[in-house]
């Protein structure tokens, strides 16, 4: 799946959202100082979460970083073992989950089997001293805008996947709850349905307005989807940030490994601005790091840019804006993946190591790269991410 | 990561954690689980102590903790303080023997004092010399240090109690008792020879039914569930016809005589063989015919195919078979006291030592003796059950056989043997209730039904079988679903949820006659508030459904387990009660489950012998009962006709199951 990263994530149009939650004074979520833990193993530490009105949050990770554990504590289903969590001033740190304010959708779906798919949406509704009719108009009404208002006497069975999953979505926003809960909706689908799905999922929660926080281990469907997404990674909050933000500029190894693919090298810092791979000095921004310090240098096989056999020929077209930056390297393998050719170069002033480069099937064409060849790529020196390295 | 990983002590004190409030649904859950684990520790746990408690009690005399005074005629001036042992070492008015006694034991005062004469007029001074010495004067329990003074009229009503002391006597008087230790071994020996026979039967049925294409399947498969529609005494009986002093095929045993081991395999083999034969069933059907392909692509022969994919696939099975058929067989208690004849087993012995002789100790000790290999073969058995379900492949794919036509006649004319076994049995009995007398005379007769005529219950009797199978049929699936429910579905309460299903597995490996032994212990104790219940059909009921409570229990568990465990939570989230979801949604998906528990209580429940014939009264008696009673009483063809009664009735509910079912299903269950 993280080849596909390679295309870049657009910015999501509501990411605006993301930052005014940092300057509104109450947030619709709150959780604070939140620990889980079972026996000895933490699960859950030190968790401080701000979630603003309208927002989609995802949790993304790892299978067992907590991210539903975290899901669990807000629901209430799990209770947390120290924490506060305030949803709309209200503080629910151990309320029943029956007396919290939410909708739930699982990735088993928990659709009742022997009640029809009206039935299954108006459960939430009924017993709330709604009359007969209203039920029916807003189960219709639910119906028609998960787009399966000709499938309400069917039972859950007899639906698809994709199908069952959005009754599962239409029967959690039924009672209008201030929060949406979804855990790992989209992981029992096909590939295709997923995307879909993911699109639908997205639109619903914006035409609603409602907080929503997604449970999911697949950074695709975290980048499409969020406004704004909670890395996490044993029992602790990575980074929070909109999807470019995390993308662009992660800002521990972890993340970086962890969204979309790194080349990663044990570097060292000489200078500001100059950091020693191998034997060879390379100019990148070295932030906090003092001359001498250890360091992980990271790039994204992306990030390389190709520029052919010589790049200091006088025409060549794409003149590098680092020239510090740029190296020979042998083409040793090379990987056709559809959208784009995965290239494993090995430079002899990276030493032994191999770089992993993207390079799109038009540049690969155009400066005629082949396997055995050789050809100059540029690490851009902005693109180059350095990470404390323990020595 | 590392600072995860090395975190034995949390950063913060464990004295602040959270406790969730308790929403109302919680409460109500707790409440209901109290009531059902309070159902199980009365119904099985108190009194599985108390009689545990009570094997390891002796009675016996202490001479030493009495004194007496005897005066003079005026009844004035009194002699010197003697104790009774040092009467009864003067005497000898009591041996040694003697002097041990169960709890009930009375032993008259005036046995040390040989010259005393009711009408005399010498005072007599009675005392104990510790506080728990006790004494009857006639039915005043009298205790104490403090001396007592009676004239000779009312001394002569003066009897010693026992003193109770606890420890191992008892088992070492049974293990010294011949007689009684070589039940033991009979038992045992029973037990595993009847276990060979049956699981090799079985496993050859079953193999035929899964392996082969042999015709008339259903019906072989029907055939083999009618043992358990009728009490383990109807095959001791119809040998009795078949084999015993008067039947038609007793030259066939050459000599050897159909009353005792013989008697009790045959008889155990027809009523164990549908409980192996299903398992083992279970166990074959679920083949990976992707195995069976690999064999034969290896050209792998018949023989070793079978021996190295058939056999290995089932050995869970076989295993699980052989514990269940050696646990049924030596805690059965109705087939050898039927067909046993002088061959001592333990569940009889029990039954002789508690309504033949009263001696309830050694009940209890003979009860503590068998609940060893029942536990033991539960023990092994859950083990294992626990790694077949490890073994099961979601990928497997179904064996369907091919037919082959030498191997579908074996197993066709085998399949008719073991009918043609069991149809003969039942037949026997049919033939013996209609029939005047046996073989002599065939006229029919509907003389053998006439119940009310024998000593028994009679008709009164069958209808209380009735009554307690649909109580039991109809509380029991209650009780069970609501605990299931709770073990299973109830968040939080861990503890009480691992107690109360350990006490929901327990009565599987609690043999019935232990079960109303302890019963008695238990609620026959005036000082227990729920005596009252003591003869009632309360009792009975409460017994039988506790006793097969194990099966019905995981019954419900594996329905339960079907649900997925998100629907409690969503219920919640869309806050609704559970009580909602347990009627709207748990009920009617499990119906089909709670279908089966019902007449799996009911079954039982007609047929069951061990656990009530300890519990009944004479309002109360039961058509099983009734069968082991007219038989002891020499009236075997009535026996044999009550028995069939049994077996119609519980041929009659299976059919009403299966239409209910049917009717019902098709209301409840369209979205299968």
């Amino acid at each position: 799946m993280r080849h596909a990263l390679s295309i870049e994530p657009t910015p999501t149009t509501s990411s605006h959202t993301a930052d005014a939650a940092a300057g509104q004074p109450v947030p619709y979520l709150q959780i604070s100082d939140l620990w889980k833990a079972y026996g000895d193993f933490v699960a859950l530490r030190d968790i401080s979460l701000s979630i603003a009105k309208g927002e989609f949050i995802c949790f993304l990770g790892p299978s067992g970083c907590g991210k539903t554990t975290l899901l669990r504590a807000i629901a209430g289903l799990d209770l947390q073992t120290q924490g506060t969590i305030l949803q709309d001033g209200r503080n629910i740190s151990t309320l029943p989950a029956s007396s919290r304010d939410y909708g739930i959708v699982f990735q088993s779906y928990a659709l009742f089997p022997n009640l029809t798919i009206e039935q299954n949406i108006a459960f939430g509704l009924e017993n709330t001293g709604r009359s007969k009719e209203s039920v029916k108009a807003r189960v219709d009404e639910l119906l028609g805008m998960v787009g399966l208002a000709a499938h309400g006497k069917k039972y859950p069975a007899q639906l698809s996947g994709g199908q069952q999953q959005r009754i599962a979505l239409a029967r959690a926003i039924a009672i209008s709850p201030g929060l949406l809960l979804l855990d790992e909706p989209l992981s029992a689908l096909d590939a295709k349905v997923r995307v879909h799905l993911r699109h639908e999922i997205k639109a619903l929660q914006r035409q609603l307005g409602v907080t929503t926080v997604m449970v999911t281990h697949d950074q695709e469907e975290a980048l499409a989807m969020a406004d704004r997404i909670v890395v996490m990674n044993h029992g602790v909050i990575e980074q929070v940030g909109s999807p470019t933000e995390i993308y662009r500029h992660p800002e521990t190894l972890f993340v970086a490994d962890f969204i979309g693919e790194t080349n990663q090298f044990p570097a060292k810092v000489v200078a500001d601005g100059e950091i020693e791979i191998g034997h060879s000095a390379f100019r990148c921004p070295t932030g906090d790091f003092a001359a001498g310090d250890a360091a992980t240098a990271v790039v994204r096989p992306v990030d390389i840019i190709p520029h052919g056999a010589d790049a200091h020929a006088v025409n060549a077209a794409d003149r590098p804006s680092t020239l510090q930056n740029l190296i020979d390297a042998e083409v040793t393998e090379m990987e056709f993946l559809g959208m784009f050719w995965r290239t494993r170069l090995t430079a002899p002033r990276l030493g032994e190591r191999t770089l992993v480069a993207d390079f799109s099937v038009n540049a690969v064409r155009r400066l005629a790269i082949q396997t055995g060849g050789v050809i100059q790529v540029e690490i851009p020196r902005e693109r180059l991410l350095l990470y404390p390295r323990s020595a | 990561m590392s600072t995860v990983l090395e975190a034995p002590r949390l950063p913060f004190a464990a004295g602040k954690r959270l406790r969730q409030q308790s929403s109302r649904d919680d409460r109500i859950k707790l409440g209901f689980m109290a009531v059902i684990g309070l159902y199980l520790i009365v119904a099985l746990g108190a009194p599985l102590f108390v009689m545990l408690s009570k094997s390891l009690s002796t009675y016996r005399f202490d001479l030493a903790a009495f004194e007496f005074q005897v005066s003079d005629e005026t009844g004035a001036n009194w002699g010197p303080v003697v104790s009774a042992e040092a009467l009864n070492r003067e005497l000898g008015a009591v041996p040694d023997g003697e002097l041990s006694t169960n709890f009930d034991g009375r032993l008259a005062a005036t046995k040390f004092f040989p010259q005393f004469s009711f009408r005399s007029p010498v005072h007599y001074r009675i005392r104990g010399t510790t506080d728990d010495t006790s004494f009857l004067v006639g039915s005043t329990l009298e205790k104490g240090t403090e001396w007592r003074d009676y004239d000779s009229g009312t001394f002569r009503r003066v009897v010693l109690r026992p003193a109770r002391s606890l420890g191992a006597q008892n088992f070492v008087t049974y293990f010294s008792t011949p007689a009684l230790a070589q039940s033991v071994y009979n038992s045992v020996l029973m037990a595993a020879i009847s276990t060979v026979f049956t699981v090799a039967i079985a496993f050859a049925l079953a193999y035929g039914l899964t392996r082969s294409c042999m015709p008339l399947k259903g019906l072989f498969r029907g055939i083999l569930t009618i043992p358990i529609l009728v009490p383990s005494l109807l095959p001791g009986i119809a040998l009795v016809y078949l084999f015993g002093n008067q039947g038609v095929f007793k030259d066939w045993l050459m000599g050897y005589s159909i009353y005792g081991p013989i008697g009790i395999v045959i008889g155990s083999i027809f009523f164990t063989l549908p409980h192996a034969f299903l398992i083992i069933l279970t166990a074959l059907s679920v083949a990976d015919a992707r195995h069976y392909e690999a064999a034969a692509s290896l050209k792998a022969s018949k023989w070793r195919t079978f021996k190295t994919v058939t056999v290995p696939g089932a050995r869970f099975g076989l295993v699980s078979a052989a514990f269940v058929v050696f646990t049924l067989v030596i805690t059965d208690f109705g087939l050898p006291k039927v067909i046993g004849g002088q061959y001592g087993m333990l569940a009889v012995d029990i039954y002789k030592q508690v309504i033949g002789q009263q001696n309830f100790e050694m009940g209890a000790v003979v009860s503590v003796i068998l609940l060893v290999p029942a536990i033991l073969a539960f023990v092994v058995d859950r083990r294992m059950q626990k790694r077949q379900v490890a073994l099961l492949s979601a990928r497997a794919v179904p064996y369907s056989p091919k037919p082959n036509t030498r191997t579908d006649a074996i197993c066709f004319a085998f399949a008719c043997l073991v009918s043609l076994f069991i149809l003969g049995m039942i037949a026997m009995c049919q033939i013996a209730a209609l029939v005047k007398f046996w073989p002599y005379d065939l006229t029919l007769t509907t003389r053998n039904f006439a119940f009310d005529l024998m000593d028994g219950g009679g008709w009164a009797a069958y209808g209380n079988s009735i009554r307690l199978a649909l109580l039991t049929a109809l509380f029991g699936s209650l009780i069970v679903f609501a605990g299931a429910y709770m073990v299973e579905k109830a968040d939080g309460f861990r503890v009480g949820r691992g107690i109360f299903h350990f006490l929901a597995m327990m009565p599987m490996a609690v043999p019935g006659m232990v079960l109303g032994l302890a019963y008695i212990f238990f609620f026959n104790n005036p000082a227990n508030p729920l005596n009252t219940i003591y003869g009632t059909m309360t009792i009975l009921v409460l017994s039988t459904v506790t006793h097969f409570y194990t099966v019905a229990h995981l019954t419900a568990l594996t329905a339960l387990k079907q649900m997925d465990p998100e629907f409690e939570s969503v219920a919640a989230s869309l806050k609704q009660p559970f009580h909602r979801l347990f009627f709207r949604v748990t009920v009617p998906v499990c119906l089909p489950a709670i279908l089966n528990i019902a007449i799996y209580l009911f079954v039982n429940a007609m047929t069951t012998v061990s656990a009530v014939v300890f519990l009944y009264s004479t309002d109360t008696k039961l058509a099983s009962v009734a069968v082991l009673n007219m038989d002891d009483a020499g009236d075997i063809a009535p026996a044999a006709a009550m028995g069939m009664m049994i077996f119609y009735t519980n041929v009659a509910a299976k059919l009403i199951h299966a239409l209910i079912a049917r009717g019902l299903l098709k209301r409840t269950q369209a979205w299968r």
